[in-house]
């Protein structure tokens, strides 16, 4: 097939996977968030004089939990803007036009 | 903002995302990164220098309030988790925190300030075509700036372990944690899977500490990039919002990173028998 459609199809594929990436990745952290801060207002309702305390605590763990999140949303928009698979269809597309 | 040179969004997003680069190939040198975050240490540096010069240990100035507030936290936060005697920890917790900080916050200035400012330099001062002029403000955007605090923290992490617990004892540690057993057979049968826990996780702690500022920043940058392609009406509220936002995402990713370290340096200390939990 030419190379338009080729690029065509890679694009719409990588699209549809960033929107996992990000999807899935909002997905988990949404919920650990919600545990996270749901524990976090129970322990300062049971010992409010723990509060800074936990919130510091619970700053951590967040940051944690974002990790893995936005290391898939740093790759996500790499994909985005700099797609390999892109790349590597269209070197082909050389290739074999030069071959030919 | 583009109507003049009349470049497509598209442009616009991979001129933003372009390095400084000196050179090519492994040797090509990202100099806004180095620029910026060597200069900022330095600035903090002096500035921390000087107030340390003229601390008086009477009533304190605002700045030296400020500063000794920051320390004191650090402190506090540090000696909670590192419970050992290593005079090092400190002063790296908080070279770590002030100024991943201070280059993260490199983030909140305008989009197009910086990068305008070199291309009217490059222009004017050394006769550069506008369209190749580039500069990344932040440093932390850099997967090599994060790279290089986490390989250099990994670093010291091997130096204290095998330090602390002589070559010998870290190999001990390697094939026997964390699954241990009292039998020879049995241990020498765990040897496998301990070293293969251990190799993922002496792997995945420098990956995960430098990749987790990096995206983080990455996609702060890339948000307030396409809030600046946005109409006047549509960036004020939005760049608003993602600025708050993106002020404590800038904190809490320091603050995380200095902890991880720490707690990294710590279980680096942790020998047998000096479990100090």
């Amino acid at each position: 097939m030419d190379i338009v459609t080729s690029i065509a199809n890679v694009q719409g594929l990588t699209a549809l996977g960033v929107c996992l990436i990000f999807g899935m990745g909002a997905f988990g952290t949404a919920i650990g968030f919600g545990i996270l801060g749901g524990k976090f207002l129970e322990g300062c309702a049971r010992q409010p004089e723990l509060g800074g305390m936990l919130m510091g605590r619970m700053f951590l763990v967040a940051g944690l939990l974002d990790a893995v999140a936005m290391i898939g949303i740093g790759f996500a928009l790499f994909f985005v803007f700099a797609n390999p698979f892109v790349g590597a269809v269209t070197s082909a597309a050389a290739t074999a036009a030069g071959a030919k | 903002m583009s109507e003049t040179t009349g470049i497509t969004p598209t442009q616009y997003i991979h001129h933003h995302l372009s390095y400084w680069t000196v050179g090519h190939g492994f040797w090509s040198l990202n100099v806004d990164t180095l620029l910026f975050s060597v200069g900022l240490g330095l600035l903090l540096f002096l500035a921390m220098f000087f107030t340390a010069r003229r601390a008086t240990s009477g009533v304190p100035g605002r700045w030296q309030n400020f500063v000794e507030l920051i320390l004191n936290w650090i402190h506090d936060n540090v000696k909670q988790i590192f419970q050992f005697d290593n005079p090092v920890i400190p002063p790296l917790a908080i070279t770590i925190f002030v100024w991943i900080w201070a280059m993260n916050f490199m983030d909140m200035l305008p989009v197009d300030l910086l990068p305008r400012l070199a291309q009217f330099i490059g222009v004017h001062a050394f006769s550069a075509d506008p369209e190749q002029v580039y500069l990344k403000v932040v440093p932390t955007n850099d997967m090599n700036m994060t790279f290089g605090l986490s390989l250099g923290v990994f670093l010291l992490t091997l130096y204290y372990s095998i330090s602390k617990k002589g070559l010998l004892g870290y190999g001990k540690e390697f094939i026997g944690h964390p699954f241990e057993a009292h039998h020879p057979v049995a241990r020498v049968a765990l040897v496998v899977p301990n070293v293969l826990m251990n190799i993922v996780e002496t792997v995945s702690k420098p990956l995960s500490l430098s990749l987790r500022l990096f995206g983080n920043m990455f996609a702060g940058e890339i948000l307030f990039i396409l809030i600046a392609m946005l109409p006047a009406w549509g960036q004020w509220p939005l760049s608003f919002v993602w600025t708050g936002f993106h002020l404590l995402v800038i904190t809490i990713q320091a603050f995380v990173f200095m902890m991880l370290s720490v707690v990294y340096l710590s279980m680096a200390h942790t020998t047998h028998d000096s479990h100090a939990h």
